[in-house]
């Protein structure tokens, strides 16, 4: 088996004269969890379709699963489970026929698809709602059925798209360990977040999108420290123009961020000291994390 | 580019049959109400017209007239279905329910789809079809056996009809559109084809027109066979609904992967 899951190399789209994607480059090796991050219109979720062979680069290439796309696009996506943005689970069906449908479009016969569906409900946490009509179901119920859809064809490669957007924290903490279930069983994960805790939390390595351009790449870890490097303490509560001013010779960076001060200290007692006494204030300091390297590279802050 | 477009061709020869199963499968669930609706309208019309209008008509070619529009019911009620079931719910499942797109993440391509479509609403145009040419035959307003040669015709005209549908579908932004679908080609083909009254009342020029009519072609079939007379041109009318599945349904896999696959 290819070592190699995915390669862009030199990809570009555009859509009219909107440039999307300009010039990506990267690779994702089998069994790795490949974060692609970035704010809305990145470009995060057409470098998800052009995996799938569902839109074409303008230059470039994609290869997936050792064949490129679209050109062998049935071929890899023989080996390849999908989830979408949105969903599109087919809400006439109850649960178990959704998979029954789905399993038919990769040729399964009705018997090689109900000898497995009781363990793909079973990893859903679905088992009791296998009668259910789809459209009575939760948020989180509708997209761990559809993650258990994308099963069904016993995937080498997962391709999510934003997997837990819309999705409250329970629901989401419960996706997020699925993942991690079906990361430690070997599968191949590529996942498209603007959650920078998902990021940290499922890949091993990450490209940072921004215009359609990789700004950029490497382990969660290693980012933050290339990028940051130190505690980071965030102030509210008063003037952020002058607590930066005043703050700014004993840091080693500060930024602010709507009503927050962000800065970035080797040596946080410092500052802690300089705004001593003042009243109003509150502070939160904290380890680093990638929303600071993003605020860094772009200077624009994430929605959460 | 040409490679692009054998990638969106059907793979193989049965990978539609799994959009098929999946349309059957939901329509089973509202199957009688699908049926009684989609048979109310054609058979009420048999009969209004049919016993209204041939009181005052009498014989037409040789025949009452309720026996000689029923043959053009067959045919329109086929052409309806097909018709309906592309544009609308067809278009439903393609645009506001993406489940075409969930189909296009496995090993299906665009072209197994479309053909899964096509043959789902030919079969709905089927059942249409041979619902009311059952109901014309056991009344005695259609001969037995020769009856039965309507049934592969009535599929052919549904397959026919749903590839034009086609077209109309991968193009309209949204359903607001059909009607000019409707009511500029389907409607006016029902009066040009002689479904309700013999082609020879229309005028000279709209009689070549008729010529060129997939409806025509497929009425020029069925009548016969319901009647029970010798058909003419049986080959010419047989090639001429093959074009008009076939060639709609290539333009249409060409513009859904224009509008799907950017």
């Amino acid at each position: 088996m290819s070592k190699v899951a995915i390669e862009f190399a030199g990809v570009k789209k555009s859509f009219g004269n909107k440039l999307v994607v300009n010039g990506v480059s990267f690779t994702v090796a089998s069994g790795e969890c490949f974060g692609l991050l970035g704010p809305n219109g990145a470009g995060k979720s057409t470098l998800a379709r052009m995996v799938l062979g569902m839109t074409r680069p303008d230059a470039g290439k994609v290869t997936v699963l050792g064949v490129p796309m679209p050109a062998r696009g049935r071929l890899a996506r023989k080996g390849i489970g999908v989830v979408p943005q949105f969903d599109n689970l087919d809400l006439e069906f109850t649960v178990r026929e959704n998979l029954l449908v789905f399993g038919r479009y990769f040729g399964m016969s009705t018997r090689a698809i109900e000898a497995i569906i009781p363990s793909l409900l079973e990893f859903a946490r679905l088992e009791s709602k296998a009668h259910a009509r789809v459209a009575d179901l939760s948020g989180g119920m509708k997209r761990r059925l559809t993650l258990a859809r994308a099963l069904i064809n016993d995937p080498q490669l997962l391709v999510m798209d934003e997997p837990t957007t819309g999705l409250d924290p329970h629901a989401r903490h419960l996706i997020w360990e699925r993942l991690r279930f079906l990361l430690a069983r070997g599968k191949t994960i590529i996942l498209t977040t603007h959650f920078m805790e998902e990021a940290e939390r499922l890949c091993d390595r990450l490209c940072v999108l921004d215009h359609g351009c990789n700004i950029a790449e490497g382990s969660p870890h290693a980012l933050i420290e290339e990028h940051i490097g130190c505690p980071v303490i965030e102030i509210f509560g008063g003037n952020p123009q002058e607590l930066s001013s005043l703050i700014r010779p004993y840091v080693q960076r500060v930024e602010v961020s709507g009503e927050t001060v962000f800065c970035y200290a080797p040596d946080p007692e410092q500052v802690r000291a300089q705004l001593r006494g003042r009243s109003g204030l509150r502070f939160l300091q904290r380890p680093p994390n990638l929303e600071d390297v993003f605020l860094r590279l772009t200077g624009l802050e994430l929605e959460k | 580019m040409a490679d692009d477009f054998t990638a969106v061709l059907p793979a193989n020869a049965w990978n539609w049959a799994a959009v098929w199963r999946r349309n059957y499968l939901a329509w089973r669930k509202v199957a009688l109400a699908s049926i009684l609706g989609s048979l109310a309208d054609p058979i009420i019309s048999l009969f209004a017209l049919g016993t209204g209008l041939g009181l005052m008509v009498g014989r037409v070619e040789g025949t009452s007239y309720i026996a000689f529009l029923a043959a053009g019911m067959v045919a329109t009620s086929a052409m309806v279905a097909s018709t309906f079931e592309t544009i609308y719910a067809a278009f439903s499942r393609m645009h506001d329910r993406r489940i075409w797109e969930a189909i296009l993440y496995t090993q299906l391509t665009l072209g197994d789809i479309v053909l899964g479509e096509l043959a789902w609403a030919a079969t709905k145009a089927f059942l249409a079809g041979t619902a009311i040419a059952a109901v014309a035959a056991a009344l005695g307003y259609a001969a037995w056996p020769s009856v039965l040669y309507v049934l592969p015709v009535i599929g052919l005209t549904g397959f026919a009809f749903a590839s034009l549908a086609m077209i109309v579908t991968s193009l309209s932004p949204s359903y607001d559109y059909f009607v000019f679908y409707q009511t500029l080609v389907i409607t006016p083909m029902m009066f040009l084809s002689g479904a309700v009254f013999p082609l020879t009342q229309l005028p000279g020029g709209l009689q070549r027109v008729a010529r060129f009519l997939p409806l025509a072609h497929s009425i020029d079939l069925i009548r016969p066979a319901m009647l029970d007379r010798p058909a003419a041109g049986i080959g010419l009318h047989i090639g001429a609904l093959c074009i008009y599945a076939v060639l709609p349904f290539f333009l249409s896999m060409a513009l859904f992967r224009r509008r799907l696959m950017r």
